[in-house]
């Protein structure tokens, strides 16, 4: 079973990046093992619908459930037709946020945390 | 002849010269396409005889025909269509009407839907035509609207067209097809910076072009200096002026309170006549 969590670098010690679709990379672990990849994301500088195309990735990797600081609707929506689960609010490191969810002290979120773009430079807000 | 009126930098006075000089000549119409946020009425109090819905095509997948076979995502420029597992999702927000996905489907499993996405206003003052777009609430695709827009354009007519601020795609849908483009700016960095990027695309458009300088008084010579070292004709000057500023905050014209500006914006018109012979 993988998980996929939202980074800033490309290791688990690196911070959980808040934005979702134009986060710097995934990194899909096994929250038993810890063994994991990361995938620089390919979707930073999309025109429009980063959102769907990240969710699209993130979904197509079978995964059950994804760690991130804020979704959108769309992601939200791409997501939840994949049947991820998806679970936001997350800071601190990759690892903090893997242990957590080990221990089930993480909840899915019902639905979009932030509003469209708000990951687009210049929007939202970076922890960087 | 159609004249658009566009600025890079928005705030300049497009809306100003557009209504003032509509309302300065005769035998004349107002096409107001800053759909998102049209305010030539507010100036012209023109009455609405006729609203029309616009619409663009939204793909609908027929579930039965699907086979998920991702060729509408692949032919998507805009992401609007993903194909997720025993899933597609259409995002109608991030659609641009453009019909590829249903034309490439090898099924034939798309049928496109309409979704309204604003409507056009067509009304009158006096002898004055007028028309603009109304983009609805949330809506981020203005071009079609923009494009029925200038559909009601009227070839017997003097025809002025108040674009939207910037130097993007609203603003082509704009400006294309004008016979000249009056370009309004004031002496400022920031009114400078945007009225170069204006100017870029203009020249790319091939559309002949001058310009205005609103708030001729303020800021510095940089853009004098611009505009004579890149041949950029200075077709009027208008000053900053307590009474201009008064009479646009009571949704009045210029050459209504100023009747000796009606002379200057006929000499403006006359200028872009020669400009073009």
């Amino acid at each position: 079973m993988k998980i996929c969590v939202t980074a800033q670098g490309n290791n688990l010690e690196t911070k959980v990046d808040p934005r979702f679709g134009r986060c710097e990379f995934f990194i899909f672990v096994d929250p038993q093992t810890l063994e994991f990849e990361a995938v620089q994301n390919p979707n930073i500088a999309a025109m429009g619908g980063a959102g769907v195309q990240s969710g699209q990735l993130v979904a197509n990797k079978n995964v059950k459930a994804v760690l991130t600081g804020n979704v959108g609707p769309n992601a939200f929506s791409a997501l939840n037709a994949g049947g991820v689960e998806i679970i936001t609010g997350i800071s601190g490191s990759v690892k903090e946020a893997v242990e957590k969810y080990n221990k089930g002290e993480l909840k899915p979120t019902g639905g979009p945390s932030v509003g469209s773009k708000f990951g687009m430079p210049g929007k939202g807000q970076s922890d960087k | 002849m159609i004249i658009s009126v566009a600025s890079g930098k928005g705030g300049t006075g497009k809306t100003t010269v557009s209504v003032n000089l509509a309302l300065s000549l005769t035998n004349v119409q107002l096409l107001d396409c800053d759909v998102e946020e049209p305010n030539a009425h507010l100036f012209i109090k023109p009455e609405i005889k006729n609203t029309v819905p616009v619409y663009i095509p939204i793909p609908q997948i027929d579930k039965e025909k699907c086979d998920f076979c991702g060729r509408c995502q692949e032919v998507c420029a805009y992401n609007a269509l993903v194909v997720i597992k025993d899933k597609v999702l259409v995002f109608p927000e991030l659609c641009h009407g453009c019909g590829s996905c249903t034309y490439f489907c090898p099924k034939e499993a798309i049928k496109e839907v309409d979704k309204e996405i604003g409507c056009v206003e067509i009304g009158e003052k006096d002898s004055l035509q007028f028309a603009h777009g109304q983009l609805n609430i949330g809506q981020a695709m203005s071009p079609p609207l923009i494009r029925t827009v200038k559909q009601y354009a009227n070839p017997s007519r003097t025809v002025i067209i108040d674009a939207p601020p910037g130097t993007s795609c609203p603003v082509i849908e704009s400006i294309k097809g004008s016979d000249f483009c009056i370009l309004v700016s004031e002496p400022t960095p920031f009114g400078l910076n945007d009225l170069k990027l204006a100017v870029e695309v203009l020249r790319k458009m091939k559309i002949p072009f001058g310009l205005v300088l609103n708030r001729a008084d303020i800021g510095d010579e940089k853009t004098d200096a611009y505009c004579q070292k890149e041949n950029v004709p200075i077709l009027m000057r208008i000053p900053f002026k307590k009474e201009i500023a008064s009479c646009y905050s009571r949704g009045e014209n210029i050459v209504g309170a100023l009747p000796e500006y009606k002379e200057k914006f006929e000499k403006l018109y006359k200028d872009i006549v020669r400009c073009r012979t």
